[in-house]
This record gives structure tokens, C-alpha cells and sequence, in this order.
């Protein structure tokens, strides 16, 4: 397939989008599932091929640019819609239209029931559409564009239910926490314009080392602009809120845009930019500590929450956090192979978690579950691979992914940085196998009336759990050989990220030294060990001894409502800035709109209708005194013509 | 011009400017609208008596002609004055001008 076809891509999922979106409630609902979800199998299968097209390549020439049209030409800025494939977006483009195909799949049976399934339809299409325009953008602009139509969707899709007043609370919160990080994404598009007279990936980044002076403020501030729009997209401390609010949209909306894809658009950008953050060594190590700090904070809030979406949720941006972890210390191809396998294991998670909803028609609290093992065998095996994965069991895709980074933060000099991981790595462990344990393990603690609806969910949901199973087992031997030399997938993206060798020297960035693979080995035991004894313990907490947890959450029972309550971070903004800003507002409606413009308006009204009174009484309706004035005016006016 | 003719012309300005005062007079103290109207014609015609005497004084034509003017647009107006005067009185029985004023502010 000639990479020319490159286009279609995105183009599909668009057209799938508008005829879906135009015809919602019209078409009838077979057509709706095969038009949404083969508008996006097809740009899987057009994504592959060009994606085969591209490997046959030679290793260092695998970039393809296409201009699709002219955009914006106004003075020195031009930017044209054009998209660029290398191996980076490549590696996006196959998780995005991938994932997105098996959710999509998933959802022509979760959201069979739905009413409006038209327009859940059309979202999704649009939301696949803005992530790929997102991820094969050739310049910051048009990455923009992306990002702004994933942040819509992701709005239009959390308030899917907008009945609901949590969903519109939700969406609502979502949409302003991504606007204060898209007020620096801004910032740092329009340094990176005044700093280089253009928006273009490739020139801006040829041309950073020279214009920009290693360490400098104008490269730390771009960079660290530019990663304010990446956290809050990403959900990293302090603008992570919104995303565990965001599971009020439809489950497999929470897997495919709030696990797997969309919140991984800060990651991807960051590696984008890296040879911006390389040269901001300040700026790489923020990125490094909210990394690591966000990893640990959200692991630990998802020990105690009951929801299990909401365990997912702070899941998801703990392991945002390890992403920008491996970023901040150099390892962008960690980096990304995380946002990879998780990708996998954890749209798995979410959508096994939907299948486990569906089946308790709508329960999503972890205490009214327990001893699904049997009742939902294929969703159980399934979910018990993805926990596994995501705690990091070899030889599991979150092994390798999460083993890597911690070797890199190891290798980085920060050992607060590798501790911090590794007790991440524990808790998360630990929260996903009292997830497991609590939801199939154990006596059941299901309502009545669930288990009379309990079923096992249609093929159309289990089929994609099971391929996504298979990639979360197998996802991370794309970094075999692992020791030593680097695997393929650093080999695949070697080129994307070589510039950074050329600017900071080979020593710092070369990843697997001769010599270190005993070391390495060591800390992967260590990183096994660690995972293993979070699921024993675990294990002995919710399985052996089920009143264990409670009799601990009694003895430090402020540590314990610490957590459970997030830490209050939601209730200190909206103490600290949410009502602040609303009374603030408050104020100035009543004491300047109200008061001082108001005022002014109709009090002009209110002094010209005086006047107007006191002018009307000269209106007396008799004729006899028009003419008197009349001639009284006369006499004035020859009077003093004649006296002159 | 003849003997006959020798009154000068302020007399006749004099006459003009007391007709125009009456008529002046008229409009501003009576208060039937006909009384009014009749007023109004007076002080046109101390205006034509103006404009002979002048033009006789001058010997030209032209303030004969604009008297003729003056006759025949006052001719006019003063159709359509008391058609209206007669349609007020058919609607409201009164001829006073007092009695209509729904101009008032």
C-alpha cells in the first residue's frame, strides 16, 4: 500500500463522523455500528500498511511528509494542513486506530441498549479523527487543532449521559481544567513562533540547537509552557482532577479516550518536542519529578477508592506519571513503549471493568461485587492477564515497559526518582489485585436483583477483551533482546530521537552500556520482587483475611479518610480558587455590572425622561400659543435685525 | 403716474402694517377657528397691499404678478383650511380652537 494513501486515515473516520452525526436517528442502527466501526477498521488496516511501507524503508530515511492543502498564510506565518509520518506518529497512529477499532467493536455491545446511538457514534468517529490529525500533525498548529478536538470530544463524550448533572458537572470540569493547560500549550506555541518565525516540526527542531542556547530561559520556558498544556491533558498533579470525574462518561469512552489514547497526547507531544526539553535540562527535570510525584500520589489514592472505574481512573494517572518519568530522565523511547502496552492493558482493564458493570447492569462499587470468577469466565481470565500486565509481572507487556523506566530514572542519578517508581510500582500492584480480588475472587456480595441479571456479555465485547489480552501478553517482546543492546522498538524509533545524541553527546543518552547488564538484571529481580509481594499482600488482605483492610483503616483512620477523600485536592481548589473566582465574580456583578454600568446606563434613561418632562409641558396642544411663540420669535428675531 | 396717485408711499406702508397687526391680533386673541382664518387673510393682504405699492412706486410688474400668486395659493389654502375646519365641526360640534388639542405633550 503506497504511503500516499496516508490521508485517508484520518479522512475516514471524519467521514464516518458526519454521515453518523448528520444522520443520527435516521439511520438505523446496524448501518450506524458497521459505518463507526468500519470507517475505522479500514484506517487500521490503511495504518498498517503504510506502517509495512515505512519499515521497508532504510532505517534513517523513514519519514513521509504530505501537503494537503494551503491553511493559514498571513505575513510570516504560514501553515499549511500537511501530515508527517515517522516512525514516532507511526507507532501512535497503530495504537489510536487499533485500540480505537477493538473500542469501537466493544461498544456496538455495550452501548447496544442506548438511545442516542447515533451520536455516540459520530462523537467516537470524531474523536478518532482529531487524535490521528493529533498524532500525524506536521506542525504545532495543526497538533493543536488535534488537541482541541480531542479536549471537545473527550467533553461531548464524558456528558454522553448529559441528563445526568455528575456527566455535565463532569464534562464541564474536564473542559476547564484543559483550558488552564492549553493556556501554556498557547504560550509555548507562540514563543516557539516568535523564537523560530515558523510552526513546522521539522524546521523548528533542525534549528533549535542553534537558536536556542543549552539551558537557556527561552528553551526552558518554551519547554516548560509547552509541558503546562501536556499536564493538563495528561492529567498530571496539579491539573489531574478531571480525570477521575471523567469516568461518568460511557466505559468504553473511559478506556479509549481516558486510558488508552487521548491522555497520552501529552507524553506523545512531549517526545515531539524533545529535542526542545532536551536542551532545558531544568525543564526535563520538572517533567521528571510531576512524573514521578503524580505516579506515586495518584497510586496511592487508588488504594482505598470503592468505584472501580475510579480505580482505574487514578490507575491510569499514576501510569501517565511513569510516562513522564521516563521523559524526564532522557528515555523517550520508554517512555513511549509504556504509553504503548499501556494502551493495551489498560483499555483491557476499563473495558473488562464495563463488562463487569454490564453484567451487574450498572453496579460500579467494588463492595457489592466479589465471586464473579465463574459467572463471567472469559471477562475473569481476561482481566486477570491485564492486572498482571499492569503490575508488572514477567513476562507481561507492563513488565518490560515499567522495567525500563525504572532503569533509566536508576540510570538518570535521581535515586529518589528510581525509589519513587518502585513504590509506585508496589502500590500498583497492590490496587489492582484489590481490584481483582474484591471483584471476582472471595464470597459474593452481589444485590439480589444482580444476580438474577448476571450474564456473561456478548461475543462483541469479549472478542475485542481477548485480543486485547493477547497484546497486553505479548505487547512488550517488541523490546526484546531488552538487555544490552536496545530492543526493536528503540531501534524503530532510534531515528526520531537521534538529534538528542547530537546535542547532549552519546554518554548521556546511550541506554544499555556494556557491562551494566548484571545491574540491570538485579533491579529487574528487585522490580519482580516488589510486584510479587504487592500481590501477595494483596492477597492476604482481601482473600485470606477480608476484615484486614477494615481493622487497618480503623488504626490509622485519618491516613485512611486522607486517601479515601484524594487527598481533599478537590476541595482545597475549590476552597482556594473555585470560590475565590465565584465570589470574586459575584462581586463584581453586584458592585461594577450591577452597580456601576448599570447605574450609568439608566441613570442617562432615567435624567433624559426627566428632561423629556419638563420639555413636554411646552407642548400645550393649543394652536393659539404655537403662534404666539411663533410670533413672539418674530418680533425677537426682526427686533434685532432692526436694532442692530 | 398721475396727480391722483401723489399719497405717499409710507401711508401705504402704514396701512399695511396695521392690517398685518390686526390680522396678527385676530389669530392670537379669537378663538373660533374661522375668526382665525379670516385673520390669516387679513394679513396676506396687507402683505398684496405691500407689494402693489411698492411695485407702483418702482414701476415694474413683479409684485403684481407675485400678488396674483399670493391670491391664488391663499385661494387654495384656504379650501383645504375650511374643509378641514368644516370636518373638525362635523366631528366635534365646536368651531373653538381651544376645544382641540391633541397635540398636547
Amino acid at each position: 500500500m503506497p504511503l500516499d494513501w496516508l490521508w485517508l486515515i484520518p479522512a475516514l473516520p471524519l467521514l464516518g463522523a458526519i454521515v453518523n452525526g448528520l444522520g443520527a436517528g435516521k439511520i438505523p442502527r446496524k448501518l450506524v455500528s458497521a459505518i463507526g466501526t468500519g470507517t475505522v477498521g479500514a484506517a487500521f488496516a490503511i495504518a498498517l500498511g503504510c506502517f509495512i511501507s515505512l519499515l521497508r524503508l532504510p532505517s534513517g530515511e523513514r519519514v513521509f511528509v504530505q501537503t494537503l492543502s494551503a491553511w493559514i498564510d498571513s505575513g510570516d506565518l504560514s501553515v499549511p494542513i500537511r501530515l508527517g509520518l515517522d516512525p514516532l506518529s507511526a507507532v501512535m497512529m497503530l495504537v489510536v486506530t487499533g485500540v480505537g477499532f477493538l473500542i469501537h467493536v466493544y461498544s456496538t455491545g455495550y452501548m447496544a441498549h442506548e438511545k442516542a446511538y447515533g451520536r455516540y457514534f459520530a462523537y467516537l468517529n470524531l474523536f478518532t479523527f482529531s487524535m490521528l490529525m493529533l498524532v500525524l500533525a506536521d506542525n504545532f498548529l495543526l497538533l493543536f487543532f488535534g488537541w482541541e478536538g480531542v479536549g471537545l470530544c473527550s467533553y461531548l463524550l464524558i456528558g454522553y449521559w448529559y441528563q445526568k448533572p455528575a456527566a455535565a458537572q463532569a464534562g464541564m470540569k474536564a473542559f476547564v481544567v484543559n483550558r488552564i493547560g492549553d493556556w501554556g500549550f498557547l504560550i509555548g506555541i507562540f514563543l516557539v513562533f516568535v523564537t523560530f518565525g515558523t510552526l513546522d516540526f521539522g524546521r523548528v527542531f533542525a534549528e533549535a540547537p542553534e537558536r536556542l542556547a543549552m539551558g537557556g530561559g527561552l528553551a526552558t520556558a518554551i519547554a516548560l509552557f509547552l509541558f503546562v498544556g501536556a499536564m493538563g491533558k495528561s492529567a498530571q498533579i496539579p491539573l489531574h482532577v478531571w480525570l477521575p470525574d471523567a469516568m461518568e462518561g460511557p466505559t468504553p469512552v473511559s478506556a479509549l479516550i481516558h486510558a488508552a489514547t487521548m491522555v497520552t497526547a501529552g507524553v506523545y507531544m512531549v517526545a515531539r518536542c524533545h529535542i526542545l526539553y532536551t536542551l532545558a535540562p531544568a525543564a526535563l527535570m520538572v517533567v521528571a519529578v510531576i512524573g514521578a510525584a503524580t505516579a506515586l500520589f495518584a497510586a496511592s489514592i487508588g488504594l482505598v477508592q470503592k468505584d472501580i472505574k475510579r480505580v482505574l481512573a487514578y490507575s491510569t494517572v499514576s501510569q501517565l506519571g511513569y510516562m513522564f518519568l521516563a521523559l524526564g530522565v532522557g528515555a523517550y523511547t520508554s517512555g513511549i513503549f509504556h504509553l504503548m502496552t499501556h494502551a493495551f492493558f489498560k483499555a483491557l482493564l476499563f473495558l473488562g471493568a464495563g463488562s463487569v458493570i454490564h453484567a451487574l447492569s450498572g453496579e460500579q462499587d467494588l463492595e457489592k461485587m466479589g465471586g464473579l470468577k465463574t459467572a463471567l469466565p472469559r471477562t475473569h481470565a481476561t482481566m486477570l492477564i491485564a492486572t498482571l500486565a499492569i503490575a508488572g509481572v514477567f513476562p507481561l507487556a507492563g513488565f518490560f515497559s515499567k522495567d525500563e523506566i525504572l532503569w533509566y530514572a536508576w540510570k538518570s542519578g535521581q535515586p529518589l526518582l528510581w525509589a519513587a517508581g518502585v513504590i509506585g510500582a508496589f502500590l500498583t500492584a497492590f490496587y489492582m489485585f484489590r481490584l481483582y480480588f474484591l471483584t471476582f475472587r472471595g464470597t459474593s456480595r452481589l444485590t439480589e436483583e444482580a444476580k438474577h441479571h448476571l450474564h456473561e456479555s456478548p461475543n462483541s465485547m469479549t472478542l475485542p477483551l481477548v485480543i486485547l489480552a493477547v497484546l497486553s501478553a505479548v505487547g512488550g517482546l517488541v523490546q526484546v533482546p531488552l538487555i544490552e543492546r536496545g530492543g526493536r522498538l528503540d531501534a524503530f524509533l532510534e531515528p526520531v530521537f537521534a538529534d538528542v545524541s547530537r546535542v547532549v553527546g552519546d554518554a548521556a543518552h546511550a541506554g544499555h552500556a556494556p557491562g551494566e547488564a548484571g545491574l540491570e538484571i538485579a533491579l529487574m529481580v528487585i522490580s519482580l520482587v516488589v510486584a510479587l509481594s504487592g500481590i501477595f499482600v494483596a492477597y492476604r488482605f482481601y482473600v485470606v483475611d477480608p476484615e484486614t483492610p477494615k481493622r487497618l483503616g480503623e488504626r490509622v483512620k485519618s491516613l485512611y479518610l486522607l486517601l479515601f477523600n484524594k487527598y481533599w485536592v478537590d476541595e482545597i481548589y475549590d476552597r482556594k480558587i473555585v470560590q475565590p473566582i465565584v465570589r470574586g465574580s459575584v462581586s463584581l456583578w453586584k458592585r461594577v455590572d450591577a452597580a456601576v454600568i448599570d447605574g450609568a446606563v439608566n441613570g442617562i434613561g432615567r435624567e433624559i425622561d426627566r428632561a423629556a418632562g419638563l420639555l413636554r409641558l411646552a407642548q400645550t396642544g393649543y394652536v393659539q400659543v404655537y403662534a404666539m411663540i411663533l410670533t413672539l420669535g418674530m418680533v425677537v428675531v426682526f427686533g434685532y435685525l432692526a436694532l442692530r | 403716474m398721475t396727480g391722483a396717485s401723489s399719497i405717499p408711499l409710507y401711508w401705504y406702508q402704514v396701512l399695511a402694517a396695521l392690517l398685518f397687526t390686526i390680522g396678527v391680533v385676530g389669530v392670537l386673541v379669537r378663538r373660533i377657528s374661522l375668526s382665525i382664518f379670516m385673520s390669516i387673510e387679513l394679513m396676506l393682504y396687507a402683505v398684496n397691499l405691500s407689494f402693489v405699492a411698492f411695485s407702483r412706486q418702482h414701476g415694474t410688474m413683479d409684485g403684481h404678478i407675485f400678488v396674483f400668486f399670493v391670491m391664488a395659493v391663499a385661494a387654495a389654502g384656504g379650501a383645504g383650511g375650511l374643509a378641514i375646519l368644516v370636518a373638525i365641526f362635523r366631528l366635534r360640534s365646536t368651531a373653538n380652537v381651544d376645544d382641540v388639542r391633541l397635540l398636547k405633550g
